[in-house]
Formats: C-alpha cells, structure tokens, sequence
C-alpha cells in the first residue's frame, strides 16, 4: 500500500525526490492529453504500483509531431528520455537513427522479461520490425480506418440505412441518393492522405512506394499517381465538385461536423470510437472502409496508424531493466484488452483480441470489431504491410496540398498526383542523402 | 575649428557597450553563423552525422517551383499585413487626437490587442471564421456568400493577413499617437488662420512631419510580416490550402521542425536573413530620402 502511494505520488507530481532515490526512473514521453492521456496515465500507476524496482514517470510533450521533435531535441541535448511515443509516419525517421535507439527486442532480451514476437498481430508487428524480422520499436496505439454510418441521417434523406455500403459503387450510389434527399453533407473525412491513399493503396494491393512500400531500402520512389489511385480520386474530386463529399481539413476537422450529426458519412480511425459513441446523438453504425470493385486485389487489408513506443540510446543498464519491464507490462494480454476496449485502438495481440472476444465485448458494442477483422482478413502483401518513407511527414503535407487542388477543381487528380510524386520524391533523395 | 570631446581610456567604453555586444553575439550573430555553417550540410535529425553539400541546400531550395513561389506569397502576405496594419493604425491615431473626452479610455483600449500573442489571436480569429461554428462565416452565409478559408486561396490569405495585421494596429497605433502629439500646434493653428481646412493640413503638414515614425514602422512592421507572423498562420492555414498562404518564414519553420530537416531549413534562414538585409537597405537607401526629421 505504501509503495503504491509512493508510486502514484511519483506520477502525479511528475518528478518525487524521495522515489527517484529508492527506485530506478524510467521516463518516458507521451503524445496524449484529455481521455487517453488519463488512461495512459492510469497505466503507468498500475505499472509502479505493481512492483518496486522502477519508478516509470510519463510525461505530455505535445501533439505527435511535437513529441517526435521533443525527443530529437532532448537527444541533441543529451537529455533524451528512456522511452518516446513516435507516430507511424516516423518510423523511418527513428529506424535510421542507429545510433540513437536501442531496438525493442534487444532491450527485451537484455531486462529478462516475456518477450514473443510472434504473439503481436502480423500487419500491427510488420510496421515496426526490420527486414531480419526484429521488432526494433513496441506497437502500442495502432488503428485503422473504418466507415462511420450516420443511421438517423441516411432515413431523413430516404435512403436504406441498411445499404451495402461495403463498395465505392454502392457509396457513390448513396451519395448520389443522399443529395437528393437534401442531405447538404452526404460524405466527410479525417485524414485524407492516410485513408484515401496511404490505406487506400494496400486495401487495393497496389503499391504506394517502390521497393516495397520503402520496406526494402531507402532508394524508393512514390508510385501513388498509379490508375487506381488517380480513378478513385477523380471520383473523390467529381464529388466534392458536386457537393457529395465536403472537404473540412488536413486532419480530423470533419469529426466535429460527424459528431454533430451534420454529416451522414464518414472515413475516419476507428479510434473514433470513443469521441463519437459518447458525443453522438443520432444512431450510428461502423461499416469496413468501402473498395472499388474489380480494382487492384481488393479488398486486401488496411493499414495501421498511431504509435509505437521507442527505447533510446545512453542511459545506465539497470533503467534498460525497467523499460523492459514497463514495455512488457503494456503489452501484456489483460493491459492490452483493456486498452482496445477503452479507446478503440487495435488489441496489438492475438491474444488480447481473443480474451475481448470471449469476455462478450464485440456483441455488446457492435462495430468494433470491424477493424480487426478488416486489418486480418487477409495476409498481408508487399503492398500491404505498411509504409516505411523518410521525411513523411512532410510528404503527407504535399499530398495534402495537391488533394486540395483537386477538391478545389483547380487540377485533375493525374496533374495532383503526378506533382506530389515529382516533389516527394526530392524529399525522399534527401532522406536518402543525409542517411547514406 | 572642431570641438570634440575626447574620452581617454578604453575599459569604459568597453564596459558600456558590453551588454549590447553580448546580448548581440548570443542572440544574434552565435546562431546566424550556426545557420550559415548548417546551410552547407545535410545532417540527419538526430546530430549523429553530417553529409557535407557545398551550395547542395540552395541549389535544392532554389530549384523548387514551389519554394519560388513561396517569395510571391510572402511578398504579396507583407505588404497586405503592412498596409492593413498601419493605414487603420494612423487613422485611430489621427481620430484619438481630436478626441477631449475620454481620450485615456479609446486609448487604453486600442492598445489591448498587442497583448494577445499571435497563435491565441490566430485561434481566436479561426474561431470567428470557422466554417461550421463561426460567427462570421454564418453571418456572411446567411448574406449569401460561402465562406470557405479551408479550401480558398484568396480567403485564406485574407485571414491570416487581417488576423495579423489586427494585434499590430495596437502597436502602430501608439506610435502614430506620440507623433501626432509632437507635431507642433502652432504650425496647425497658423494654417488654420491661413484657411486650410482638416484634411489640406493632414496631407501638407501632418504627414509630413510624421514621416520618420512612418518609416520606422514601415521598417519594422515588413521584419514584423516576415519573422513573426508564422504563429498565426501555423493555427490558421498551416500555409495551406495548396500553398496559398506558405510565406518563406512558416517553411523554415515546418522543413526544420516538422520535417526535421535541418539543412535545408538552415539555408532558407540564410536566404531569409539576405532578402530581409536587402530589403531594409532599399529602404533606408530610397525610402529615408524622402524622410524629413
């Protein structure tokens, strides 16, 4: 009881003198604030309570860019924390880094905890593992995306709110129905790049990047002006032309006009779940992320995006044995459960998906399980595993700029894509230069 | 004949300037000469290694239609923030003036937005002009006008000026006040007498003599739109949509700490730093001459 007091007064008062001296710290650095901030927080005094060895201490350090840059500062400054949250997109960026973190399964092997590499869910584990096949950072938040059915929406404009929609056709047929029955916001998204290209590409089994996704070096090229991807998003651009697909912004703007119950469709993570079960005031349903019929290999699987948890360089043995231990503890099957049903979040096990499975929670809440299913529906394919590109972030910002393009009319989506090619490729021959 | 005082000893003068020097060489000429040496090479995020490229980072930079484009834009950004900001600043001044009563209360008011720093008046203005909750957007909605900055060029860039432009009003506002204070009311009342009406003594006496404020701030508030303004537009646009609103500054700022690249985002302060030198020689040199102290 009192080394839980201790442990909890070490979390919350961010740095207690007292704990730090009995115990090894082990800091680690976060990107999550409102709900998730608190459950990770939770998870971290569960964690100190448990033991008494170590002493985790978590810490905000902003949005997900904003976290990444806190850490390449820190480390800069020889203050690196012992764990940093990296978001997907900087995957490549920390893979590269050789020198400034310490692979996950090297640390694993070093603290003595339970470590299967085998137990994580294939298309969560192939993102963060090296082509040898050695997971160098710890999933630990991973979603996908799903398509979000305003019921209540689609009856008022007088379309079937039981309509296959698992089909682009059978979407676009719904648009089209949904416009004529007044609706003013029939299709809205988040995270355009992510879900209309990044996911959208392996869901079709067509290549995002040369060299497998990136997956097979860094002399990679964007292949995202390919026919598929240019068609479906002249279909996109056709819509939003015609006032069937509303263009809210970069990131997940269109969630608020969704929430509101202004929008009868919505593309977005299925970590939406949280935001939209508590907010929403009209019937809605989780539906798999529709595909285009007899293109590409679909529906093939999507792909993950969130976070995973990297272990940096320069600090003593010992804290190594406790982030170990802390990284274990997060993804044991009971933890991990948990956090799949608390936010919405991938379970990262097969056995976490197994132990929500028998305790009833996908009957009670339908829907969520959609985005497993559809993450392991099928093996995945070169196409399919994930996206491992250099200075991604500021690629999806391009690919972003030239969507707006077409949304706006000003360019067809071939003139787009084919412009975003041209300019992420120069940011990838960088990437490749300064990682030569 | 010349009289000069002459200062003997140089421990004191030394001492003197020693602050300025100081402050100058941490502040200023410490990361200057860090960003000119960065700008020829490209080193990856973490400091663990360094690829020498000579003028690779500019050559880079300057090959990139996107980059050109970025100058017209910036271009275009700083002489709307630096119209938008002083021309209603001498106005409220000019008014405030005239004003007997109440003039302390006008006054204090006019100077409360310089205390909003610019990303919460960026929040603040995203917030009137939000397409789906803004007041104004629901208001021009309802005249029959669309508002949409999230996928218009043009109402973007119109926002972010204006939301720029709003804080500095405060600040050239006060200096437009103290000037207008300064001009001599018997020079007013003798063209007064002579029968120059408000706006005759404004144009022919007025500005004239207010002409060293105008130009500082004219100085101040082009270095104001160039470096200061990245808050407002990272909470705004994000320099979006397409690049409509992407000013040289909020690329340094998103290539270096977004994209973690860091060489080129040292070169683009290097090329920053001379176009903003040159800009305040062109002014001193052709501007100040027409500039009565």
């Amino acid at each position: 009881m009192k080394k839980s007091l201790l442990g909890a007064l070490a979390v919350t008062t961010m740095l207690s003198p007292v704990a730090a001296m009995a115990q090894t710290e082990v800091q680690f650095w976060h990107a999550f604030t409102g709900r998730l901030g608190e459950l990770v927080a939770a998870q971290v005094e569960e964690f100190n309570a448990s033991q008494s060895d170590y002493v985790v201490v978590q810490s905000h350090k902003g949005n997900y860019s904003e976290t990444l840059n806190a850490g390449i500062a820190a480390f800069r400054a020889g203050e690196q924390p012992h764990i940093l949250m990296v978001f997907e997109v900087g995957t490549a960026t920390m893979m590269a880094a050789a020198g400034a973190v310490r692979p996950v399964y090297e640390v694993m092997a070093a603290s003595g905890a339970d470590f299967d590499q085998d137990a994580y869910i294939g298309a969560v584990k192939g993102y963060y593992t090296s082509t040898e096949g050695d997971m160098l950072s710890l999933p630990f938040n991973a979603s996908t995306p799903v398509l979000w059915v305003n019921r209540d929406a689609m009856a008022a404009a007088g379309v079937d709110p039981d309509m296959d929609l698992s089909t682009w056709q059978n979407v676009d047929a719904a648009l089209t129905a949904l416009k004529a029955g007044g609706e003013e916001c029939p299709l809205v998204t988040a995270w355009q790049s992510w879900i209309h290209l990044e996911n959208f590409s392996a869901y079709h089994d067509v290549p995002f990047a040369s060299q497998d996704n990136g997956f097979s070096g860094t002399d990679t090229e964007l292949m995202l002006n390919g026919e598929a991807q240019v068609a479906h998003l002249t279909a996109m651009g056709q819509w939003a032309q015609e006032g069937k697909f509303i263009y809210t912004g970069r990131r997940n703007e269109g969630g608020a006009n969704f929430r509101a119950g202004d929008c009868a469709l919505f593309t977005e993570s299925s970590a939406g779940y949280a935001g939209i079960s508590s907010e929403a005031e009209f019937d809605f349903d989780v539906r798999p992320l529709p595909y285009w019929e007899g293109v590409g290999n679909s529906p093939q699987n999507t792909i993950i995006g969130g976070a995973s948890l990297w272990v940096m360089e320069g600090h003593e043995d010992e804290e190594y044995k406790g982030a170990g231990q802390f990284l274990s503890f997060l993804s044991s099957s009971d933890v991990q459960a948990q956090w799949h049903q608390d936010t919405g979040y991938l379970p990262i096990t097969a056995e976490a998906s197994a132990a929500t499975k028998a305790s009833g929670f996908y009957d009670e809440n339908p829907g969520t399980e959609v985005a497993v299913i559809q993450m392991t529906a099928n093996e995945t394919t070169a196409n399919s595993n994930g996206l491992r590109l250099g200075s991604f972030d500021q690629i999806r910002g391009i690919i972003d700029e030239e969507l707006e393009g077409i949304w706006a009319g000003d360019k067809t989506a071939q003139e787009a894509m084919d412009s975003a090619k041209e300019r992420g490729d120069a940011l990838l021959r960088r990437f490749e230069t300064a990682n030569r | 004949m010349e009289k000069r005082v002459v200062f003997r000893g140089w421990w004191l003068p030394a001492l003197l300037i020693a602050p300025q020097v100081i402050v100058s060489t941490v502040f200023f000429f410490y990361p200057a000469g860090q960003a000119i040496w960065q700008s020829f090479f490209i080193p990856d995020p973490f400091g663990l290694s360094s690829r020498f490229v000579g003028l690779g980072n500019f050559e880079f930079l300057l090959s990139d239609r996107f980059y050109r484009a970025s100058f017209v834009t910036t271009a275009v950004f700083s002489i709307l923030v630096t119209l938008c900001s002083m021309i209603p600043a001498l106005f409220l001044a000019v008014m405030a003036d005239r004003l007997i009563k109440g003039s302390g209360v006008y006054r204090t008011m006019l100077i409360w937005p310089y205390a909003v720093a610019p990303a919460i008046a960026g929040v603040l203005w995203l917030f009137m002009f939000n397409t789906r909750v803004g007041v104004v957007s629901w208001y021009v909605g309802n005249l029959g006008y669309d508002w949409n900055h999230v996928l218009n060029g043009g109402e973007a860039m119109g926002l972010v000026v204006v939301a720029s432009a709003w804080g500095r009003i405060s600040y050239n506002f006060l200096f437009f006040f103290a000037a207008l204070q300064a001009v001599p009311k018997s020079v007013i009342e003798a063209a007064a007498i002579d029968g120059a009406r408000f706006w005759k003594r404004f144009w022919t006496i007025v500005l004239p003599l207010l002409s060293p404020t105008t130009f500082f701030l004219l100085v101040v508030n082009v270095v104001y739109s160039f470096f200061e303004t990245f808050g407002v537009i990272h909470t705004i646009t994000a320099g979006g949509p397409q690049q409509s609103t992407t000013v040289l500054v909020y690329k340094v700022f998103s290539d270096g700490f977004v994209g973690q690249d860091l060489g080129s985002s040292s070169a683009q302060s290097v090329i920053l730093l001379f176009v903003v030198g040159l800009l305040t020689i062109i002014q001193f040199k052709f501007v100040e001459k027409r500039v009565h102290y």
